[in-house]
């Protein structure tokens, strides 16, 4: 039997970081502790070129009997995953110096789990996507729990884990019956077979499982409950990471699989993503007002963001997933940007993390104060930041879907999310000052800059990067 | 009585059930978790071998076969972690899984 190799071009970018990701650990072990550096830096380089190679060279197609597809789409969120990897490895240099947290192990995991993230951006049949979201996930579990002489990350790690473990056993069922009821696997074929015969109730069953399993990944309500601990329990530059880069590829992916594979039953999965989307932003909105710890913080408005990203999907047309590529575009860079400064409350004593530590912020540090309100502000969807036109890209999706009551419930609680936001613009510009942080490291300064650059002039080049959000879009219809 | 594909599933269907009620009321002790984990994984290896044999169809059975070898990576990392969590906390009791309120 001739066995021929399939179509490697599509796949280069993955086969690029799975070899470097095996090559940097063999560095790290060889070398020892002392190679954290080296390791760091390269790992950094191969997801840059990574990233460069989606860029330059648009391989698209479909590989390996249709389970890896390359298209506008995956490339564009695969894109963005990387620059989120690569920001949230620089961002813990500092970190790592100053809280003797030097493992080479660390960024050696994080280039595994962006490989998972982008097979599961690739994935076009259901044992693909399993097998990048288990690479991505239990690299994530290690990682959360990568600080492992501290007993809240390693409680964190398994909180993490458990939790994680039971999304996957979920997703893992409803597969199976998805399979099971259409005899299928490949996300066109389950379509196709979906057109033909209809639903069936072991079907809806199958979708409501796989539904909640991907739900947990992306921390939506309601399996949004490991959010929380794990963002605090976790080192920072690690809740920096979970913060940005696996929340894009998960969203993505649910993206992928409703729109590619459940389309003939949109009414079934349309109702669920509804009620998920308006508990996400309620529960994200009211939870986070009393919280004190600014990661906890963070993790109560990460639920509300995915929440109104989901708002685009609910509506499930091409606008609908223009608006989820632009809320996931804006919220990384308000994202990364909140942890750059997160990462900056550092005083000689150690990290600081609540909130009452950045009063009169304004006097100390005006720069990092005006730039941290900026993001706040576009947080809260506060025009002419990029938060106000990510949400707007969303709503009116919704609206032109018909969903009225779910944009309008969009807006309100929006508003009583720009509550606990702009108390910490309230706390930093008016309260009386606290110590001052030590100076921020160098690569903070840059991605806050970066971060807070986009963020401030988004209204400038919003028209490329909404022309190539709906480029995107459209390849998914 | 022939046994048919009904009778599979709703064998896994217990199972699954089993594994989430034992991760949701087990108050003693973690490694019960990760048994209801694996419970969990073993239920839907039952249900993708009973679809197969049911379907005619060989992509269930090689599904099958990746799960268990995911499962396998899966524990042992569940494992580690839970070795790192004992060494500083000094236990595995579900109920000392609380430095932190969520």
């Amino acid at each position: 039997m001739v066995t021929e190799l399939p179509d490697l071009m599509p796949v280069l970018p993955e086969l690029l970081l799975a070899v470097g990701a095996l090559f940097l650990l063999m560095v790290g072990v060889f070398g020892g502790e002392r190679s954290t550096p080296v390791v760091t830096g390269m790992s950094v380089a191969v997801l840059t070129v990574a990233a460069v190679m989606l860029i330059a060279s648009p391989g698209e197609g479909v590989t390996f009997g249709g389970a890896f597809l390359q298209d506008g789409f995956s490339r564009y969120l695969k894109i963005l995953t990387l620059i989120g990897s690569g920001l949230a490895i620089a961002m813990s240099v500092a970190y790592a110096r100053n809280e003797h947290f030097e493992r080479f192990e660390y960024p050696v995991l994080i280039v595994l789990a962006t490989l998972g993230m982008l097979l599961m951006l690739s994935a076009n049949d259901m044992i693909a996507l399993y097998l990048g979201l288990e690479l991505q996930s239990l690299a994530l579990y290690v990682v959360a729990s990568i600080n492992r002489d501290s007993v809240r990350s390693t409680e964190a790690g398994l909180k993490y884990f458990v939790l994680g473990a039971l999304s996957s056993g979920m997703l893992l069922y409803g597969m199976s019956l998805v399979y099971g009821f259409t005899g299928q696997t490949g996300f066109g074929p389950i379509a196709a077979a979906l057109s033909a015969e209809g639903t069936s109730l072991g079907l809806t069953f199958g979708l409501v499982f796989i539904l909640a399993g991907i739900a947990f990944k992306i921390s939506a309500v309601p399996f949004h409950m490991w959010t929380p601990d794990v963002y605090e329990g976790a080192p920072t530059p690690v809740t920096a990471f979970f913060a940005a880069a696996p929340k894009i590829a998960a969203m993505g992916m649910l993206t992928r699989i409703v729109i590619d594979a459940f389309q003939p039953v949109g009414s079934d999965w349309q109702q669920i993503v509804v009620f998920v989307a308006i508990a996400s932003m309620a529960l994200g909105a009211f939870a986070a007002i009393g919280q004190r710890n600014i990661k906890r913080l963070m993790a109560y408005s990460s639920i509300s963001h995915m929440g109104y990203a989901l708002v685009g999907l609910a509506a499930g047309s091409e606008t609908g997933v223009e608006g989820v590529v632009v809320y996931l575009t804006a919220y990384m860079a308000m994202t990364l940007g909140a942890f750059a400064c997160i990462l900056a409350m550092r005083r000689k004593e150690g990290m600081v993390e609540e909130i009452d530590e950045l009063a009169g912020l304004s006097r100390n540090n005006l720069p990092m104060a005006v730039l941290l309100a900026i993001i706040l502000f576009s947080l809260a969807g506060i025009p002419p930041f990029v938060g106000f036109f990510a949400k707007f890209y969303v709503f009116r999706a919704a609206v032109e879907a018909g969903l009225y009551p779910l944009a309008v419930i969009g807006v309100l609680t929006s508003v009583v999310g720009a509550y606990y936001y702009l108390r910490i613009v309230k706390v930093m510009f008016f309260d009386d000052p606290a110590q001052k942080f030590l100076p921020m490291p160098g690569e903070l300064k840059v991605v806050l800059g970066l971060s807070g650059a986009f963020v401030l002039f988004f209204s400038v080049f919003a028209g490329p990067v909404v022309a190539l959000a709906s480029e995107a879009a459209k390849t998914l219809f | 009585m022939t046994i048919g594909l009904s009778h599979y599933l709703t064998v896994a269907a217990i199972l699954f059930t089993i594994g989430i009620f034992g991760i949701f009321l087990n108050r003693k002790n973690v490694i019960v978790i990760l048994m209801s984990i694996e419970l969990l994984l073993l239920a839907v290896n039952i249900n993708l071998v009973a679809f197969s044999s049911y379907l005619g169809d060989l992509v269930g059975q090689v599904f099958a076969l990746l799960v268990l070898t995911v499962a396998a990576a899966e524990a042992a990392i569940g494992l580690a972690i839970l070795v790192a969590f004992y060494r500083n906390r000094g236990s595995i009791a579900v109920e000392d899984v609380n430095m932190m309120k969520g």
